[in-house]
């Protein structure tokens, strides 16, 4: 189903560009092809099918959902819900406020913090189609626990008092949007505006993941990943979580990058972490965040997420030594 | 005249529906007051979680991402319901 790409890059790379198989610049460039054309055709079909079954679910909605439930139903709820709500960085805040004002505990939502920007349907999609389905779903296993168990330790440690005053007071009203009509023409416009909007918000990223991934994937010989990255290295992982903090990514956008690494032998558990780390752990998330919360959550929710990320990647590593 | 409040923290979505509105108010030869919320109490006390969102004459009628420029045609041209008080 998707060697169709790969014929394309074929035919565009080797054909028409008369680039050589085997070559850096020839594999660089059948790389880039590929990928670009997979991915962005990927996300744009994905999208567009979520947004005309009205399958994603707005922060509205979740909030609805999850508030006054007990914890064994939130927590899971609020991840996998958290997984199929897309919503741009900028409103963490007003999510956030939302959430804890309608009584909805901490934990549950820094769980649902955790899970949204680390698994969606798109980044799951296409980490199957490039690395395997078996992957794909431990990724989204293993992203779900993170969130339950990094949700529960905060309420656990009862992180309350480490969130800003203010948040506490704020009311919220209660307004709805007004539901669009549900005729065929309605369902495509709003359809095609998710894909402008999703589209329009990642390509950037996923265009920069690409590139990334074709020179690492035509110009880095393995030898240099075996030297420094392969099983023989334990500080492979921790540095794989420590270098994807600062980098900020769409977990799509990080996906090439971890085809590239996948394919030059690094561990999938190393790679995996990378790819949680960065979609995760961002600087401007923190920046973002620090409106809501002290600096020592802050720090705790980074201390805490890294060392859930380096422990799923240790795992990944032993499971498929 | 219609009052209209774009309600957001200042992100470029907030931005680019603010500068849509704008535009589509100039071509249209609307007259618009265009009010940019960014205190968060004032944000969540209109019920908006997901910014940017947008108010017109005192009804919340968006939320969530850069409104599409027909919609924004269409506030600008139905006259808002009066809000319940």
């Amino acid at each position: 189903m998707f060697a169709i790409f790969t014929r394309l890059a074929d035919l565009l790379a080797y054909r028409l560009m008369g680039l050589v198989p085997g070559t850096p610049l020839g594999e660089a460039v059948h790389f880039f092809i590929e990928d670009v054309t997979k991915i962005f055709v990927l996300l744009a079909v994905i999208v567009f099918a979520m947004g005309f079954f009205r399958a994603m679910v707005s922060p509205e909605q979740v909030r609805r959902i999850v508030g006054g439930r007990s914890g064994f139903v939130s927590y899971p709820l609020a991840v996998l819900l958290g997984a199929v709500t897309p919503f741009c960085s900028c409103s963490s805040v007003p999510l956030f406020i939302g959430f804890l004002e309608a009584g909805i505990p901490l934990g549950v939502t820094m769980a649902f913090l955790i899970a949204s920007p680390m698994i969606n349907e798109v980044a799951v999609v296409i980490l199957g189609a490039t690395l395997g389905w078996k992957i794909a779903l431990l990724y989204v296993a293993a992203g779900l626990l993170v969130g339950v168990g990094g949700g529960l330790l905060i309420q656990v440690l009862h992180l309350e008092k480490w969130v800003e005053d203010y948040v506490w007071k704020i009311r919220m009203g209660d307004a709805q949007v007004p539901q669009t009509e549900n005729t065929m023409a309605a369902r495509l416009a709003f359809a095609r505006g998710e894909v402008r909007e999703i589209v329009g918000r990642i390509w950037l990223y996923v265009l920069i993941g690409v590139a990334l991934g074709a020179g690492l994937h035509g110009f880095v010989p393995q030898s240099f990943f075996t030297r420094f990255t392969g099983a023989g290295n334990p500080f492979a992982v921790p540095l794989a979580v420590l270098i994807g903090v600062p980098l900020y990514s769409n977990a799509t956008g990080v996906i090439p990058v971890v085809e590239a690494l996948t394919a030059k032998g690094v561990p999938i558990g190393t790679v995996l972490a990378l790819m949680m780390s960065v979609a995760a752990l961002s600087l401007p998330e923190m920046i973002i965040l620090r409106k809501v919360l002290k600096p020592q959550l802050i720090g705790t929710f980074v201390l805490i997420l890294s060392a859930a990320f380096i422990g799923v990647g240790y795992m990944f590593n032993t499971l498929f030594a | 005249m219609l009052h209209i409040k774009v309600l957001g923290s200042g992100c470029r979505n907030c931005v680019n529906t603010a500068n849509l509105i704008e535009k589509k108010a100039a071509e249209l030869g609307v007259p618009v007051k265009l009010e940019k919320v960014t205190g968060m109490a004032e944000i969540m006390q209109a019920g908006v979680m997901s910014t940017p969102g947008v108010v017109v004459d005192g009804k919340l009628v968006h939320a969530g991402g850069v409104p599409s420029p027909k919609t924004v045609a269409e506030w600008l041209k139905t006259p808002a319901p009066s809000s319940p008080a």
